[in-house]
C-alpha cells in the first residue's frame, strides 16, 4: 500500500490507485496506435493486470516508461468516462518519445501516474468555457471537452480555438469535424499558413478571439500549447476582461519524479509535477514576463 | 446603380464596424460610388501586382490573403471575415495590390471607389485623419499578429 512515507510531499491530486510505490511503473500494453500527424502518435493502452487501470482527471499526465530507453511525461488525451483504455498522444521531440511512437500493438510500456492537478472543470459550472489549443495542446484539453460533453448542460456557451502551423499540423482531424456537428458548441480552427486547399482560417489563435461569442466576465479559459501561445492567448483573453483567476494555462517542465522530489521542474515558487502542470493565469503572469525562467 | 440602390449601400457602408464613430456625411461623400458585390468561392478579388483601384468592406463570408511566385503555388498567409477591411494597397504610393485576394466562402462585400476615398481624405483632413485612425489600428494589429506568427508559436 502506499503511504505517506512514500508520498512525504503529498499524493498526486485525484489519484485514488497508486502504484504500490511512487517509482514502480505497472506494465500496460499497447492496443492501438493511430498515426495523428507526420510525428504524432496516438497510443491506446490496456493494464497488463487486470484492476490495474487507472482513474484520471482531464489535464493529468502520466510517465512513461520505455523499458531499456526511459521515461517521459505525457498527458493524458482518452476518456475519463473509459478508464479502462489509457490514451496518450505523443510527438517524436526525443530519444523517449522517439521510441514511444515507434511502438507497435502488443508492446508493454511502463506507466507511472496520473500525477498533476488537471484542469479545474468544477470552477467553470454555470459559465461559459472557452478552450483554447495550440498545436500538441489539444491532447491534454480533450478529456476536459469529453467532460463537458457529458453534462453539457452544466456550462454556457462552449466554445473551441485550435491552431496549429499548418493542416498537416492539426491532430484528431476527422474528429474534431464531428464535434463541428454538434450545435451546443463552436469551433474556430486556423493555421499559421496553408495552401488552396484549406478553407479554414489563416493566422494565430489570437486573431480568433474577437470573433468568438463568449461573456467575457462569466468565461473560464483553458489554455494549452507551447508557452509563448500560451502567454499571448492569456494576455489577450484579460484584455478581453476575462477574470486572470479564470484564465487556467498548463505549463511544461522538464519533469523526472513526477513527486516534487528532484525540482526539475521548478518554475518559481512551484514544482510543475506537484502544484500543476495546469494553474491559473493570475499566479503565472509575473513569471511569464520573464524569459528563459 | 439607382437612387434606391445608392441608398441602400451607402446605408451598408454606415453600418459597417469601421465606419462607426466617423462623420456619416464624409463617409457618404466617400463611399458615393461604392458598390455592394458578392463572389463565390474561388472567385479572385484582387491581385498582386494590378492597380489598387478600391478596397472593401467585408460583410459576409472569408477571403485568403496570398503571396506566392510564380514556380510555386499560392501561400494563404492570412484569413479576412466578416466585420473587416481588405486592402491599403489603394493609400500608399504605388497603389498597387502586394497580394492575391481569394473567396474561400461565399463572399459579400462592399468595394469603395479609391479615387473617390482619396478625395474626401485629401479634402477633408480632419475626416482624413480620423479615417486613418480607424485604419491604422487595422494595420498595427496585422503587423504584430505576423510578428507572433513569425514566433511560431502554435510549434512543439
Amino acid at each position: 500500500m502506499a503511504s505517506d512515507t512514500l508520498y512525504p510531499f503529498g499524493r498526486p491530486h485525484g489519484a485514488t490507485n497508486l502504484s504500490p510505490h511512487p517509482y514502480a511503473p505497472r506494465p500496460f500494453v499497447v492496443k492501438g496506435r493511430t498515426q495523428e500527424t507526420g510525428d504524432t502518435v496516438t497510443l491506446r493502452l490496456s493494464p497488463q493486470t487486470a484492476g490495474d487501470q487507472l482513474s484520471f482527471r482531464g489535464g493529468q499526465f502520466n510517465m512513461v516508461y520505455v523499458f531499456g530507453v526511459g521515461e517521459s511525461a505525457i498527458s493524458i488525451s482518452g476518456d475519463s468516462g473509459h478508464p479502462e483504455e489509457l490514451v496518450h498522444t505523443i510527438r517524436t521531440v526525443g530519444k523517449v518519445t522517439n521510441a514511444l511512437t515507434a511502438l507497435n500493438p502488443g508492446a508493454v510500456v511502463g506507466i507511472r501516474g496520473p500525477y498533476g492537478r488537471g484542469w479545474p472543470l468544477d470552477s467553470a459550472r454555470g459559465r461559459d468555457v472557452v478552450i483554447i489549443a495550440g498545436g500538441l495542446g489539444l491532447p491534454p484539453l480533450r478529456p476536459t471537452l469529453y467532460d463537458i460533453f457529458r453534462q453539457r448542460e452544466a456550462f454556457g456557451r462552449v466554445e473551441i480555438i485550435y491552431g496549429a502551423r499548418t493542416p498537416k499540423d492539426l491532430v484528431f482531424y476527422e474528429e474534431v469535424q464531428t464535434w463541428r456537428q454538434r450545435t451546443d458548441l463552436r469551433i474556430q480552427t486556423t493555421v499559421d499558413a496553408a495552401g488552396r486547399d484549406w478553407y479554414g482560417d489563416v493566422g494565430v489563435v489570437t486573431t480568433r478571439i474577437p470573433d468568438s461569442r463568449f461573456d467575457p466576465p462569466n468565461t473560464t479559459a483553458f489554455i494549452c500549447g507551447p508557452e509563448i501561445m500560451m502567454k499571448l492567448t492569456a494576455q489577450a483573453l484579460a484584455q478581453r476582461g476575462v477574470p486572470t483567476d479564470a484564465i487556467w494555462l498548463s505549463m511544461e517542465r522538464n519533469m523526472k519524479c513526477a513527486l516534487g522530489f528532484c525540482g526539475h521542474c521548478q518554475y518559481g515558487p512551484s514544482f510543475v509535477c506537484r502544484d500543476g502542470p495546469v494553474l491559473p493565469y493570475r499566479t503565472l503572469a509575473p513569471l511569464l514576463a520573464f524569459k528563459e525562467v | 446603380m439607382n437612387a434606391n440602390g445608392k441608398a441602400a449601400t451607402a446605408d451598408l457602408v454606415l453600418s459597417h464596424p469601421f465606419f462607426v464613430g466617423l462623420d456619416p456625411t464624409l463617409v457618404a461623400a466617400m463611399s458615393s460610388n461604392a458598390e455592394e458585390r458578392t463572389y463565390e468561392v474561388g472567385d479572385m478579388l484582387v491581385r498582386e501586382g494590378k492597380a489598387a483601384e478600391e478596397f472593401f468592406l467585408v460583410f459576409e463570408g472569408k477571403i485568403a490573403l496570398e503571396v506566392g511566385a510564380s514556380d510555386k503555388p499560392g501561400i494563404t498567409v492570412e484569413t479576412i471575415g466578416r466585420g473587416e477591411i481588405l486592402g491599403w494597397s489603394w493609400l500608399v504610393s504605388p497603389h498597387r495590390w502586394r497580394f492575391d485576394a481569394r473567396a474561400l466562402k461565399p463572399t459579400r462585400v462592399v468595394a469603395i471607389n479609391a479615387a473617390a476615398a482619396r478625395y474626401a481624405l485629401a479634402a477633408h483632413p480632419a475626416f482624413g485623419y480620423h479615417f486613418l485612425m480607424k485604419l491604422l489600428p487595422v494595420i498595427a494589429d496585422r503587423l504584430e499578429n505576423t510578428r507572433v506568427q513569425l514566433m511560431d508559436i502554435h510549434g512543439v
